[in-house]
Formats: C-alpha cells, sequence, structure tokens
C-alpha cells in the first residue's frame, strides 16, 4: 500500500495509523523527507572538539556525519563517505587527525572537506590513473551545513533549509540558549537500542501525560507530579515542545486527591539518599523538568540538575538508538558536577525515571504491528485545534509532530489542522 | 594483605547466585557498609569521562535503587544468568581483583539472549571472617544497552 493523505482517520492527527511505524517504505521516504530534508538535526557539541583536527562521528537519520574543527577553528561536517567508492572514510568514533584518509583507496581528504590527494592519480610510467580531466574540486567530501547555539552544533542536508533560529523558534531557541549559556563540559555518554520505531520515541518526549503514570519513581518519591506547575510549548509550526513544570509549585495534599484514582502510590515512601532527587536552582527560574523536543530527532533534557542532549539515531524501520550525551559546566565546583552524576541514575538506560521508555516503547511497537489500519489515540488536553497548555495532562504536542511530520512527507490531508 | 582465594570464589558465586535468584535484599548484605557499586560503559571509562549508568557512591544509594526496583520501576520480565569468570588478583591496597563477566537475559517465552558483557573491578574488605565488596567498578563492554538496564549486573 503506497501511504498518502488518504492514509489519516482524523484531520486534527488525534488518531495515527499503526502503518506509520511499520511500514519499510515510509520509513525509507523518512530517510530522505523528513532527515535529509529542511530541518536541523542536533550533531554534537563545540566542547568535544575544542583543537584543530578533533573529529567525532554522529549521524542525521542513517546518514553517517562527521564534523570536525578546521585548523582555522571552524566547524564542519560532512557526510562520512569517501566520494569514490562510498566507503566510510572515518572509522574511528572520535579523535585527532590532519586529514581524513579513506582505508579502501586511500582517498585524503582535509578537514574542510576538499579532496586533496588521490594514490596513483596520474598512474604508474604513465599508465593507468585517472583521466586529467578528473575534477578533485568537485569530489569533496559531501557538506553539511552547520551552525551553533551555545556550542550545541546543529547541521542540515538540505541547502534551502530556513536558518536554525528560525526553524527551532523563540521559545525553543530561549530553551536552548538557557541550557547553553555557560560552557559545557562533558561528563559521558550512554546509548540504548530500544527495538521500535523511532517515533514511538519522538512522541514519548513530547507526551507529557505518561511521565509520572509510566515513570511512578517521580510520584512515588516526590520528584515530579502532575499536579505541578506547568505545561507544554510549541514553535508556531507546533513541530518542536517543551514539556515543563515548576519545583515546589504544589501541594502533597492536592497531589494525593488528584492521583487517588491512578493506581499509584504517592509520596509514600522517602529515600535513603534525598540528593538524589534534590533540586538545587541554578538559574534565575524555577524551572526543575524541561524537555525540548527538537523536530525530528533532537532531545534536550534537564531533570533536576542532570543535564542530557538525547539523539534519536533510526537503525530500520524497527529499531533505533538513543545516543545520550551527560553534561554539566565547565566552571561547575567538583561538588557539583558530584550531584549531576548524582542525579544521572535518574536518566539513560538504566535511569530511575527513564528505563520504563524502553519498555512501554518495545511494547506499543510489538502489539501495533499486526494491525496497520487501526490506530492509536492522542486526544489528552482536547482534540481539534494544536495549541499550547499550561497543564500538564496532555499529549497535544504529539498531533503537532504529526502535523508537521505529514507535510514534509507530502501526505498532509486537506483541510488538515496544523 | 592476603586472602583465601577459596573466599574470594564463594563471594563472587553468591553474588551471581543471588541476583539470577532476584534476592536483591541478601545481595545487597555482600556489600560492607561504606560501599560505592558503579557501571561505566567502558567507551566513557576509556575516554576517562565519569558518568555511568548506575553510580551509587553511599550504600543508601544502591538501597534506594533496589527500593526503587521493587516499588516503583517497571521493566521487560525477564530472568538474568551471570556467568563469572575466574577472578584475578590485582593488587595494590586491600584486596583487588578484576573479573569477567557476562549476563544472559531470559524472556517469559524463554529465548536467550547476551544482554552485557564487561569485566568487574572489585575492592573487597575482610571483617571478621567476612569478605565483603567495598568497592565494585562494573566496566560495561555492552555500553549499547539493548532495551534497558534494570537489575544490577
Amino acid at each position: 500500500m503506497i501511504v498518502s493523505d488518504k492514509i489519516w482517520p482524523a484531520l486534527d492527527y488525534s488518531r495515527v495509523p499503526f502503518r506509520l511505524y511499520h511500514d519499510p517504505e515510509v520509513y525509507e521516504r523518512e530517510q530522505r523527507q523528513i532527515f535529509a530534508g529542511p530541518v536541523w538535526n542536533y550533531l554534537g557539541l563545540e566542547a568535544e572538539i575544542p583543537n584543530p583536527g578533533d573529529f567525532r562521528a554522529t549521524c542525521i537519520g542513517e546518514m553517517p556525519i562527521i564534523f570536525n574543527r578546521d585548523p582555522a577553528g571552524a566547524v564542519r561536517a560532512f557526510v562520512n563517505r569517501c566520494a569514490h567508492r562510498g566507503a566510510l572514510v572515518r572509522r574511528e568514533l572520535a579523535g585527532n587527525a590532519r586529514e581524513h584518509i579513506c582505508i579502501y583507496h586511500q582517498w585524503c581528504y582535509g578537514l574542510d572537506g576538499r579532496l586533496t590527494a588521490i594514490p596513483f592519480r596520474r598512474g604508474i610510467r604513465g599508465q593507468g590513473g585517472l583521466d586529467p580531466s578528473f575534477d578533485m574540486a568537485a569530489h569533496g567530501l559531501r557538506r553539511v551545513r552547520v551552525d551553533t547555539i551555545g556550542g550545541a552544533i546543529f547541521g542540515t542536508l538540505a541547502p534551502d533549509a530556513e536558518p536554525l533560529a528560525d526553524f527551532l523558534g523563540p521559545p525553543i531557541l530561549d530553551q536552548i540558549e538557557r541550557l547553553f549559556a555557560r560552557p559545557v563540559q562533558v561528563l559521558g555518554y550512554n546509548r540504548q537500542r530500544i527495538r521500535a520505531n523511532w517515533k514511538l520515541y519522538a512522541e514519548n518526549t513530547r507526551d507529557n501525560y505518561h511521565a509520572s503514570l509510566l515513570h511512578e519513581f517521580l510520584l512515588t518519591f516526590g520528584l515530579d507530579r502532575s499536579t505541578q506547575k506547568g505545561g507544554v510549548r510549541m514553535d508556531r509550526r507546533h513541530r518542536h515542545n517543551i514539556t515543563w513544570a515548576e519545583a515546589d509549585s504544589d501541594s502533597p495534599d492536592f497531589a494525593r486527591e488528584a492521583y487517588s484514582n491512578a493506581r499509584i502510590r504517592n509520596d509514600y515512601l522517602s529515600l535513603q539518599e534525598p540528593d538524589l532527587v534534590a533540586f538545587r536552582r541554578e538559574r534565575d527560574d524555577s524551572l526543575n523538568l524541561v524537555v525540548t523536543s527538537v523536530f525530528p530527532s533532537s532531545v534536550f533534557v534537564q531533570i533536576s540538575n542532570s543535564l542530557a542532549i538525547r539523539q534519536i539515531r533510526p537503525r530500520g524501520v524497527d529499531e533505533f538508538e538513543v545516543f545520550q550525551t551527560m553534561f554539566g559546566y565547565a566552571d561547575d565546583p567538583p561538588e557539583m558536577t558530584d550531584h549531576r552524576l548524582r542525579q544521572a541514575n535518574l536518566v539513560g538506560p538504566a535511569g530511575l525515571v527513564s528505563m520504563e521508555d524502553g519498555e512501554a516503547i518495545e511494547i506499543a511497537h510489538r502489539a501495533t504491528k499486526p494491525d496497520p489500519d487501526r490506530a492509536s489515540i492522542i486526544e489528552l488536553g482536547g482534540a481539534g485545534v494544536i495549541s499550547d497548555r499550561d497543564y500538564r495532562v496532555t499529549d497535544v504536542p504529539l498531533r503537532g509532530f504529526w502535523s508537521y511530520y505529514a507535510e514534509l512527507l507530502g501526505i498532509e490531508p486537506a483541510g488538515a489542522v496544523r | 594483605m592476603t586472602v583465601d582465594r577459596a573466599l574470594i570464589h564463594d563471594l563472587l558465586a553468591e553474588y551471581g547466585a543471588l541476583l539470577d535468584a532476584a534476592r536483591y535484599e541478601e545481595w545487597l548484605g555482600l556489600f560492607a557498609g561504606e560501599c560505592r557499586y558503579s557501571i561505566v560503559p567502558r567507551d566513557n571509562h576509556e575516554r576517562g569521562m565519569p558518568a555511568g549508568l548506575i553510580f551509587c557512591d553511599s550504600r543508601a544509594m544502591l538501597e534506594d535503587r533496589i527500593m526503587a526496583l521493587r516499588e516503583a520501576n517497571k521493566y521487560n520480565i525477564h530472568s538474568d544468568r551471570h556467568l563469572i569468570g575466574l577472578p584475578r588478583l590485582t593488587g595494590g591496597d586491600g584486596i583487588a581483583i578484576e573479573a569477567p563477566f557476562a549476563v544472559f537475559q531470559t524472556d517469559q517465552e524463554g529465548a536467550s539472549h547476551l544482554f552485557a558483557t564487561g569485566i568487574y573491578r572489585d575492592r573487597l574488605t575482610m571483617a571478621a571472617g567476612c569478605l565483603t565488596i567495598r568497592d565494585k567498578l562494573i566496566i560495561l563492554d555492552t555500553f549499547a544497552v539493548p532495551t534497558l538496564l534494570a537489575t544490577p549486573l
């Protein structure tokens, strides 16, 4: 079946056909039209490549990417693929080098991506080699346009993509600037393979409704609850989302009453090490939970004092990886670094408030696969118009994600709610 | 400090058996009163980066982990099987050992797969004839964690 604009049961994206998570053809189209489309993808941090020649491997969708610092200090990114036979040019995940050399036939590229040397270009004793008309300047590494915000590097494969700041829009840009207002230091990485379609994760990070229900730890140990002041805020196109909450903005009694009909025990346990969930205010706001999802696959996460960037790396229609970069600030005193490392227990594949996502997403993937013509429900916070909410029991931003997804995939129905 | 290797073997055997039987509270009993337990992706460890998957720098944190596992966390329904290799005494302060491990997971339908492999670096302490774990650093080779990591390695 060719997926078309007829696939949507509802014009407000309150129903998502299961087919979209499982159809290999849809997955192929996403690689071209979403990931290589007019979007900006998080690639890495300037702090990861402080010196000329420093490089790191990453990806945009399934496309292998390297970014490096060139001799003049500029950040550059390329598709990590030799112009000659299409092999990975750089196999290591990180390092420092003066050039990138493909092992297959030793074609050599500068840190600016230009093709600088080809072995036996003139052949041997005048025999063999390349024709003199071969234009080396036309066969550099494929350029990725890059831009940065406070040291966070974004890239796009689309030459005509709008500027990064416009793509993000004011509320999202502000949040990313807030997170990167001070120079960062990377504390480490964690990686997680989930056997499910990547879009289930893109939805998950926009789903405020699930947080304190699936992740019982949040409520059980009083870290976060839906009765707190919070909500969702999107860009004008509703493709990105900020899920936010403020510390100490509700009362335990109110929370107890609100959760009385959910089968969750509220605030009845206390931790022996309360520092694990203690929020230390470090900015002039009270936000203790901010999850900023940038379409299609980048997520900037502040949970209490743990800070992380998550990059969704699709690995086929049935699997994706969450690549998470944990960071703090370069001027953190050692004691604050320890606090962040302790609070890193909250997030990642073993995270006390995140491990459940791996399971929830896999069981959703598994059970939807055999029934592609049925659909999931997205109606918390109401159907119809897609807009910001100043409350937390909502999944409206999922409809925003699908709205822009449909536009890029060319399957937006006539009369669709945007 | 010299120590009877049989005691070390017994400790590691007990360690794996208690985890595989999901007897986590008894497993906690293998640790000293003051202890650390951390799981660090090998990639981070080799690059000198401190962030781990689990980082408990006190016994209280380790106990909180187990309580959360019992009371709050939801995870893939499975059983674990630890295969712990021969320990090697590595010297240094106190009793330091290194042992390779593999953990296989089996789901409810009987399908098993390798979930994690890596190395234990343990510092042990002897008190009143009893050998306990003072510091366990688990360097995880399988740092592309399949699905999620809930039950301890």
